[in-house]
């Protein structure tokens, strides 16, 4: 929802980066307020993948130039694990599999390490599986899945159910979805996006990155946005998707502010 | 050979006990073949100089009563199980009463024992196996008979600035189980050569774990030497950890063959310790198969060393073999050493060997970052979930002793 009052959450200015020399976003600007839902959508090397790596701090992307503030503070000078702590979630395209750790361990070290940060008490084993097993229900996982390691085995499905189970437990202030709904069937998309719906409210805000109208019928955004070589090239309401689902991103070609980009 | 080698066999106690014949033996060897050098295969990565220095501390000596371990380095005692404290001048079981299911093996059964494991091995020149016959004064033997033996704990403690020897024979009677826990606890500056000698009957089952916990500039030299009969199944899970310089060899013989071989090992290196594990599974006869997964995980300028040897000679047919050895290099400056060596002479065999040296994945770092886990939790993360996969192979007490939390020490420094 659309508040003019509401708080900027994440404020991205003429953000620049690059990784092994290869410069990738190119001046990139984006607002995202409390309460909002942000689609990012573009072709494939248009650098949307990148803007979540670099708001999550991951080492393999170098800022040039820019700035990146999440509620008024520099994110850019913390630690991924500092940025997570503060409220921000990457949702992984490709979640990663840890052989010989256990999905619940490592739920509950992830989980700790948020709530102590927001001041809330450290959980314990029991009541760690109390809270667990509460927020399973939002993605529909059945148990068994903590007692596995992380995402080992896990079809493509239900490792994005285990991103959104994450992303419950945490309670993320700004949380980036970067191509979740993708190699998902529709019922599962279905799942995911429900729980997204449901842990969206006016305190947080939720920036979805994919290539699909089909996720955007089930969460609607507030923001459509269309990165082409490197920054935001258009922004519109939720129409702006149907219309790019229909005409595709040719008409990047033919905008001459967009001639650098080909 | 160095002069203060020579001087330190000279310096043993005079040869006693049972084994006093065997150490006479032992000596004449030893100070024949000398300290094992580079140009010895199995040998060449050693850390000689740690070696050397090991053959200069004086030995534990029968008036000397053996330390006992303190609490901490102890963990509780499993009441359903039997546990004894080896001691190289004592023999534990003329203290204890020992439950239904287990007894000592007389003078004549070892002798039995010894000469058919030796009529099957036939081995070369085992230099830490030849170092305990001309070092260990008493020898503890004990015969497993029956599906329901209580678990069997074998500690060995060292003392501080001493060198010990230990030697244990066991045989498994046809059709009998056992769970045995082997604990060699390193004292300060100390050094211990360990022997233990297994033998499996017919369809004899062993699930053994060997658990090495070194202290600083402590050592150990470890020789184990598996006999299995047709239809036997020995499965093994070594754990290392803690020694400036540690040895475990495993020889292994399926007899006949038609046995099942399971060994699993890990070793953890900090510091600059040298830990190092030598297996060796020979199959001599058809039908056989072995499992075999080694880790190695090196922190700061440690060594870790694995050579595995798998011999299958002609009359080895359909023997089933996998070998994998998967490392783990923590600092830029550890080194890890991985070495699989088959000799494979039968035609129809199935032997499958892999090995892996890499760091800690930067996308699994990261992925545990962005959940708010620091650098430091996510490596003990990452290298609990790589020792949990031997770890779980250990004997069911093995749980009490915290093995984990010992080797996680190495990120929580």
């Amino acid at each position: 929802m659309i508040r003019p009052e509401a708080q900027t959450l994440l404020e991205i200015s003429d953000l620049h980066a690059h990784v092994e020399d290869q410069p990738i976003l190119k001046g990139l600007n984006l607002k995202v307020k409390a309460g909002e839902i942000h689609a990012v959508m573009g072709r494939n090397g248009s650098g949307k993948s990148t803007l979540s790596k670099v708001i999550a701090g991951h080492p393999a992307y170098t800022v040039c130039k820019g700035q990146v503030l999440f509620q008024g503070e520099n994110l850019l000078e913390m630690e991924p694990e500092i940025r997570a702590r503060i409220g921000i979630f990457l949702g992984f395209q490709y979640p990663i599999e840890i052989p010989g750790v256990s999905n619940l361990e490592f739920l509950r070290v992830a989980t700790n390490a948020r709530r102590e940060q927001i001041g809330k008490e450290e959980l314990d084993t029991f009541d760690f599986e109390d809270l667990v097993n509460e927020r399973l229900k939002v993605v529909q996982m059945d148990p068994s899945f903590l007692e596995r390691s992380v995402n080992e085995g896990f079809s493509g499905g239900e490792k994005k159910r285990n991103e959104i189970l994450q992303m419950a437990l945490l309670e993320p202030t700004i949380a980036i979805l970067d191509e979740t709904d993708s190699g998902l069937d529709i019922d599962a998309l279905r799942i995911v996006a429900k729980g997204v719906n449901q842990l969206a409210n006016e305190d947080n805000a939720t920036l979805l990155i994919t290539h699909y109208q089909r996720l955007l019928n089930e969460i609607t955004p507030d923001y459509v946005h269309v990165m082409a070589g490197g920054k935001i090239v258009r922004t519109g309401g939720s129409e702006l998707a149907i219309e790019l689902e229909r005409s595709g991103y040719e008409w990047i070609d033919s905008d001459k502010n967009n001639q650098e980009v080909k | 050979m160095s002069f203060e080698y020579k001087n330190w066999i000279n310096a043993l106690p005079e040869p006693n006990g049972v084994l006093a014949k065997i150490q006479i033996e032992g000596r004449s060897l030893i100070q024949n073949l000398g300290i094992p050098s580079r140009e010895i295969e199995n040998w060449r990565l050693t850390d000689l100089k740690k070696l050397e220095s090991l053959l200069t501390l004086p030995i534990s000596k029968e008036q000397v009563q053996q330390r006992t371990p303190s609490s901490a380095e102890l963990a509780d005692q499993n009441d359903a199980g039997v546990r004894l404290t080896l001691s190289p001048n004592r023999n534990p079981l003329q203290l204890i009463t020992l439950p239904y299911g287990i007894r000592e093996l007389s003078k004549d059964e070892i002798k039995e024992i010894m000469k058919f494991k030796m009529s099957k091995i036939k081995s070369k020149v085992d230099w830490t196996k030849l170092l305990n016959h001309a070092t260990a004064n008493q020898i503890v033997g004990l015969n497993i008979k029956g599906t329901n033996v209580p678990s069997l704990e074998l500690i060995m403690p060292a003392n501080a600035s001493e060198f010990s020897s230990t030697r244990i024979i066991i045989n498994v009677e046809k059709g009998s189980k056992l769970e045995l826990l082997e604990v060699v606890i390193g004292a300060k500056k100390s050094a211990q050569n360990h022997l233990i000698e297994i033998n499996l009957e017919e369809s004899a089952e062993l699930k053994h774990g060997l658990i090495g916990l070194g202290v600083s500039e402590a050592s150990l030299l470890a020789h184990l030497s598996v006999t299995q009969k047709p239809n036997s199944t020995y499965s093994l899970s070594s754990v290392q950890h803690g020694w400036s310089l540690g040895r475990c060899e495993q020889h292994i013989k399926q007899v006949e063959g038609q046995a099942q071989s399971i060994i699993r090992g890990l070793q953890i290196s900090k510091g600059n310790e040298q830990l190092a594990t030598h297996s060796l599974v020979s199959f001599d006869g058809p039908e056989g198969s072995l499992d075999q997964l080694q880790k190695s995980a090196a922190a700061d300028q440690s060594h870790c060393i694995f050579n595995g040897a798998i011999k299958v000679p002609q009359k080895a047919q359909k023997t089933n073999a996998a070998q994998l050895s998967r490392n783990l290099l923590i600092s830029e400056n550890a080194r890890i050493d991985t070495k699989p060596e088959l000799e494979i002479i039968a035609d129809d065999v199935r032997c499958t060997h892999g090995a892996t040296v890499s760091q800690l994945q930067e996308d699994e770092i990261f992925y545990l970052q962005s959940r708010g886990i620091t650098t430091d939790q996510a490596t003990a993360l990452l290298l609990k979930g790589y020792c949990q996969e031997i770890l779980k192979g250990l004997p069911a007490n093995a749980g009490r002793w915290g093995i984990l939390k010992k080797l996680l020490e190495i990120v929580k420094r």
